[in-house]
């Protein structure tokens, strides 16, 4: 539905939307992204997994430049996008993110979140602008929210909204960091089928999860996350039951333990 | 723990003999009946209030109505120039590091700088100059750019509190929608960081208040052939110090009130949200 215009273009775009070399990072002395070598195709929904501190945000902070990186190279549609001389706002704009804590603002209605950025980043009018987000919010089920503040919403309808807010600037690629960690289990449901709704409508997305069974159902892919490298990827059905490696399995083993499998 | 009704009885009777005391020490003492004819005169304060130009008495009552326009001006000029120095502050990257260096300078220069001296610094320096236009102003003028460059000082420390207040994720999201640094602190930053910090605001305003009666050092000198004929000197009574204290009174009481009253309800608010 969302991308019912974006799939009809999709014969025109190149087939790698993102390509991950070599990029590393570090904080202090601390290496948290050792070399990951990642390429994402169009329209692909790619699972991150594995342990807490693995580097899963770092490497999504670093492709939406929230933090620059020490070395290698990231590219969007084949434009280095960590060559100084990029763009930054320019590379935002085509890639919304999504936070673990929502990050809300505050002080503006619904309605004023969705449409901040799209006035003030792509200068629509204010009337075109509402006219989008009251269509995005009607698509999930927050029409009756659009004028009350985040703080009047539970937790899965403001990560709805999160979501809706990054979708107003019609992003090319979506990055969702643990968007349901936050939320009672009872809201997880919700945010997850906004978050498969996107995926059929061919949204590429690049998202951090620890929900394995959602992993398993959405994903094209799965990447497991370990010690800063991408240790093991592959489809969902051969990650989740064949794993090759056994740290993979080792992680595996954890989460069933943990009851959340 | 006492029950209800008998604690309002205790605080009742507590207070009533505690201000009897007082009263009652005021009334007796040796000199009680001079204080009261020198410094609580209804008549002397309704000529202070007034003013009697034949006599070369001025009016309390302008004088204070100047210093609320002196005040009221101070203000808009503090807040603006406190708001630019705070914005200065927080802008990142080495391209702004000479004015974040000069807003630096600037806040600890005139926190550190008694307020009277800065008065008189500008109030006497500036004509002793013997510049054009700048050196011919009033003593009103000198004495609140004094002000304004003083407070603004503090205030901008006020807002910078409240612009670190607001966590750095929202300005991580904001930035992620695409907007620039500046438009993250001014859509985002700032109108949470200035919510934040208006019961604090409020509290140095209700200084400015009373410190622009400090201007009046400079009237009294630069002009100092009419200091002599101002009303204590010449009737050698008080009241109108008095009366002038009493109207600072009225402003300030109200407004410090308020203060806790907002304060109070954001802590309320705090409370019942949860810290979510
Ligand atoms: N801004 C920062 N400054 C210093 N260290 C950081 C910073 N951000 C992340 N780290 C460190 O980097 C490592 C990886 O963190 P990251 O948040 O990427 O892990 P993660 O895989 O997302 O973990 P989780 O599943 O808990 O969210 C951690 O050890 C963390 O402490
Ligand atoms: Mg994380």
């Amino acid at each position: 539905m969302i991308g019912a215009e974006r799939v009809g273009a999709a014969a025109a775009e190149p087939s790698e939307a993102i390509r991950l070399e070599g990029v590393r990072k570090a904080f202090g002395g601390d290496e948290v992204l050792r070399g990951i070598d990642l390429s994402v195709a169009t329209h692909e929904v790619i699972c991150l997994i594995g342990a807490s501190g693995s580097g899963k945000s770092t490497m999504l902070r670093c492709v939406n430049l929230l933090e620059p990186v020490d070395g290698g190279r990231i590219l969007l549609w084949g434009e280095d996008i960590t060559s100084p001389a990029v763009d930054v706002n320019a590379v935002r704009r085509q890639i919304g993110i999504v936070f673990q804590s929502f990050n809300l603002f505050p002080h503006m209605s619904v309605l004023r979140n969705v449409t901040l950025a799209p006035i003030r980043v792509l200068r629509m009018s204010r009337r075109e602008a509402d006219v989008r987000a009251d269509e995005l919010l009607g698509r999930f089920g927050l029409a009756d929210k659009r004028d009350d503040y985040p703080d009047r919403l539970s937790g899965g309808q403001q990560q709805r909204v999160a979501i809706v807010r990054a979708l107003a600037m019609q992003p090319r690629i979506m990055l969702l960091d643990e968007v349901t960690s936050a939320l009672d289990p009872e809201l997880v449901a919700e945010v997850l089928n906004v978050i498969r709704e996107l995926a059929q409508a061919g949204m590429t997305m690049l998202i951090a999860t620890h929900e394995m069974g959602f992993a398993r159902d959405i994903a094209s892919r799965v990447c497991f996350l370990d010690q800063g490298v991408i240790l093991e990827q592959g489809p969902p059905q051969r990650i989740f039951t064949e794993p090759r490696e056994e740290r993979t399995r080792r992680f595996l083993q954890s989460i069933i333990e943990a009851g959340r499998m | 723990m006492l029950g209800g009704g008998r604690a309002v009885v205790v605080s009742t009777v507590s207070t009533i003999v505690f201000f009897g005391l007082i009263a009652a020490a005021f009334l007796f003492a040796p000199g009680s009946a001079q204080v009261r004819q020198e410094f609580f005169n209804l008549h002397d304060m309704k000529v202070a209030l007034v003013g009697d130009p034949s006599h070369g008495v001025f009016s309390v009552g302008e004088a204070f109505l100047r210093n609320i326009e002196m005040f009221l001006i101070g203000e808009v000029l503090i807040l603006a120039l406190a708001l630019l120095i705070a914005v200065v502050r927080q802008l990142r990257g080495p391209v702004f590091f000479p004015l974040r260096l000069v807003a630096i300078a600037y806040t600890d220069f005139f926190r550190g700088v008694p307020l009277i001296l800065v008065i008189y610094t500008i109030g006497f320096g500036i004509p002793a100059l013997g510049l054009r236009v700048v050196s011919t102003q009033s003593a009103e003028v000198y004495g609140l750019a004094a002000l304004v460059l003083s407070y603004s000082a503090y205030v901008s420390e006020v807002y910078r509190a409240g612009i670190e207040s607001v966590h750095e994720s929202q300005t991580a999201a904001a930035r992620s929608l695409g907007l620039s640094q500046w438009q993250a602190l001014r859509f985002v930053v700032l109108p949470q960081a200035v919510r934040r910090v208006i019961p604090p605001l409020l509290n140095d305003f209700i200084s400015l208040q009373k410190d622009t009666a400090l201007v009046a050092i400079l009237g009294t000198v630069i002009e100092a052939n009419r200091a002599a004929q101002i009303y204590s000197s010449y009737a050698f009574n008080y009241s109108s110090f008095v009366l002038a204290a009493l109207m600072f009174l009225v402003l300030t009481v109200p407004l410090a009130r308020f203060t806790d009253h907002l304060i109070a309800r954001d802590r309320r608010r705090r409370q019942a949200g949860g810290g979510r």
